[in-house]
């Protein structure tokens, strides 16, 4: 069985998992885990480009015919200069694609929930492809899809902390109810967390530390494809709902008089 | 409120009393803590005399909370000294007003030559630094800072206290990062070194960070001059600074640095201990306090320590060091504000870098991007 194809905004992925490619030791390791993870569509923080991107560290190692850029805006504090940066991204790399994440506090790192919603609006009318980083929040995610973002990515934990799916329950709600891809970004460590988050209905995952920083980025790059691949089979193959053990019983208590009554 | 009043709560003495009276389980228990929060009891536990047999365990938390954090990756930059003359006494500068030492201020001609140079070893960021004058103030600085935007990404400055407005006024021209080192937070200690000049002022260099705060700068750099009073003690002080900023100005970046008492011009002064080991131990411990705080190791540590202390929590390194105004490109006799201990060049730095299986990072932010900026 093939798991179906990913489409967001008209374009076609076959592989679920996205990877970012900061934090890595060098540009030679980071391709070499791109490769190794299947993945399809790239993140890449415009604050670490070279203007020049011929001589860019990172851009040297990516392959754009095998990889979709997509810039996103880390480091920006408000709307104003999202939009600033996405212009800019949208100009030095070709691409109207663009993962708005606004994190006014530099220590945890949150997503602005206003901001963002101010900046995609905006961005969705100036014709960029808005992929917002967000909190795991239901009716920002609903609002989001109402201004026209071509998907949405809320956060499975506080991004960088491997925690796995922290927010589950409004994960569900979101997934439940979205009409546009829902992209699982921050807060995954491990590949069965990546699984987890396939199996619950996510369309996506986007990694990045839980592979840059492990000791053998290759080998973890790898894990985290056949991980998301085995989330999203069981999905397709339509898991059997979890049991309460609590309920099963054998007789009825509390029905079985009418049975009685109707002898 | 600003740190002031803070401060004025914590006798630097029993701070230090009470550092050097936790106990393994203190830090035990603070180890305990690494990724769920540590407050300024762990703080002083793990900058305790009883943190030292714990040393290996905590830099191996502290290497690994780095790597999660900031990925292999190191900072590059330069300081560009921009003039060495200053109005203060200081008892362990270079620059001290009481130095009969030739005095420059480098002109739009020589900060040009200066900064071909930096570009050409491929710095993006560079900080300017310099001595303490009314002179060559806000004024001097905007225009420093408009001559050098459109050619680095990012500009950081180590130069006197300003005003609130000043910063703010500096941010607009490209401005991202500034440093304030206290030198010390022992009144009396600082009583002693700062003998004449508006450096004086204690309370106004407190509070400078909380001006920072206020006027939006992106990043302020805080740090003790370790030579000057007791290591424990002014460390902490720094984590209460750091803690209180954070509380108080979320939306900024902090970073701090670690600079020792090196051999300059003038009067020798008492140095008190701060070794190797024991910066080891400083560092590690912030990183433990604050997975995201970036820690800067200078030039002025050695080439044998950067290469191996590097990998214990860092996130930011110099090379290639010239402390004297015009020194890069090398036409201008000037006094060196201290002897730097690593001279290798910022390529050989890189170069070993990439071997130790770190990615030298010369960019990261473009000031372009700023959305608030007059020059966009």
């Amino acid at each position: 069985m093939n798991p179906s194809t990913l489409v967001i905004a008209g374009t076609e992925f076959s592989s679920r998992l996205f990877l970012g490619t900061g934090k890595y030791s060098s540009g030679a390791v980071m391709a070499q885990s791109l490769a190794a993870s299947g993945t399809q569509l790239v993140t890449v923080a415009l604050r670490r480009l070279q203007t020049d991107a011929a001589s860019d560290n990172i851009l040297a190692h990516l392959d754009r015919s095998r990889y979709r850029l997509m810039p996103n805006t880390s480091g920006v504090r408000d709307a104003k200069e999202a939009v600033l940066a996405a212009e800019l991204a949208r100009a030095a790399l070709e691409t109207n694609w663009v993962k708005l994440e606004i994190h006014p506090d530099p220590k945890y790192l949150m997503p602005d929930p206003i901001a963002t919603l101010q900046a995609a609006r905006d961005l969705v009318q100036r014709g960029f492809i808005v992929l917002p980083y967000v909190h795991a929040d239901p009716v920002l995610c609903k609002q989001l899809e109402e201004v026209g973002c071509a998907a949405v990515m809320p956060l499975g934990a506080p991004i960088g902390s491997n925690r796995g799916l922290e927010s589950r329950a409004f994960l569900e709600i979101i997934i439940a109810q979205s009409n546009v891809p829902v992209i699982i970004d921050a807060g995954l460590g491990t590949p069965s967390h990546a699984a987890a988050a396939l199996e619950l209905g996510a369309h996506a995952v986007l990694v990045n530390t839980a592979i840059a920083a492990a000791a053998d980025p290759v080998a973890m790059a790898l894990a985290f494809k056949l991980g998301v691949e085995a989330g999203r089979m069981a999905f397709e193959a339509g898991p059997v709902a979890r049991s309460s053990g609590a309920l099963a019983h054998a007789t009825s208590p509390l029905t079985a008089f009418l049975s009685e009554m109707e002898a | 409120m600003s740190f002031v009043d803070l401060w004025q709560q914590h006798d630097f003495t029993e701070i230090g009393r009470a550092i050097e009276r936790k106990s393994a389980a203190d830090v035990q228990r603070a180890l305990a803590r690494v990724g769920t929060g540590l407050d300024l009891e762990d703080l002083a536990a793990l900058l305790s005399p009883a943190a030292a047999p714990f040393l290996e365990e905590m830099a191996q938390l502290s290497q690994r909370c780095t790597v999660e954090r900031f990925g292999r990756t190191m900072q590059m930059y330069a300081p560009m000294y921009l003039t060495n003359i200053c109005a203060n006494v200081c008892t362990y500068c270079g620059f001290s007003a009481k130095n009969r030492i030739l005095r420059k201020a480098l002109s739009d001609a020589e900060i040009l030559a200066e900064a071909e140079v930096l570009q050409r070893h491929g710095f993006d960021h560079v900080l300017l630094v310099t001595g303490e004058s009314s002179r060559y103030g806000a004024a001097y600085f905007g225009n420093a800072l408009r001559l050098l935007r459109p050619r680095f990404a990012s500009l950081s400055m180590e130069v006197q206290p300003l005003e609130e407005a000043e910063y703010a006024a500096l941010t607009l021209e490209g401005l991202s990062a500034v440093l304030v080192y206290q030198e010390t937070y022992n009144a009396g200690v600082y009583a002693e070194h700062h003998l004449k000049g508006p450096k004086m002022d204690m309370a106004y260099r407190l509070e400078t960070p909380d001006r920072l705060g206020r006027a939006g700068v992106k990043k302020i750099g805080l740090g003790a001059l370790y030579g000057l009073a007791d290591w424990r003690a002014e460390s902490w002080f720094v984590g209460l600074h750091l803690r209180y900023l954070e509380q108080h100005y979320w939306r900024t970046r902090y970073s701090i640095s670690f600079p020792r008492l090196r051999p300059h011009a003038g009067s020798a002064i008492d140095i008190t201990p701060f070794n190797e080991r024991e910066l080891v131990q400083a560092a590690c411990a912030f990183r433990l306090f604050s997975q995201e705080v970036e820690l800067a190791l200078s030039t002025r540590e050695g080439a044998a320590f950067r290469d191996h202390a590097l990998h214990l929590g860092f996130t930011a390194m110099s090379a290639g060091s010239c402390t004297n105004p015009g020194g890069y490109a090398g036409k201008i006799e000037s006094l060196k504000q201290f002897e730097i201990d690593d001279d290798r060049s910022p390529a050989e730095v890189a170069a070993l870098l990439r071997r130790q299986g770190y990615d030298p990072v010369w960019k990261d932010w473009d000031s372009t991007y700023d959305g608030n900026s007059i020059h966009p």
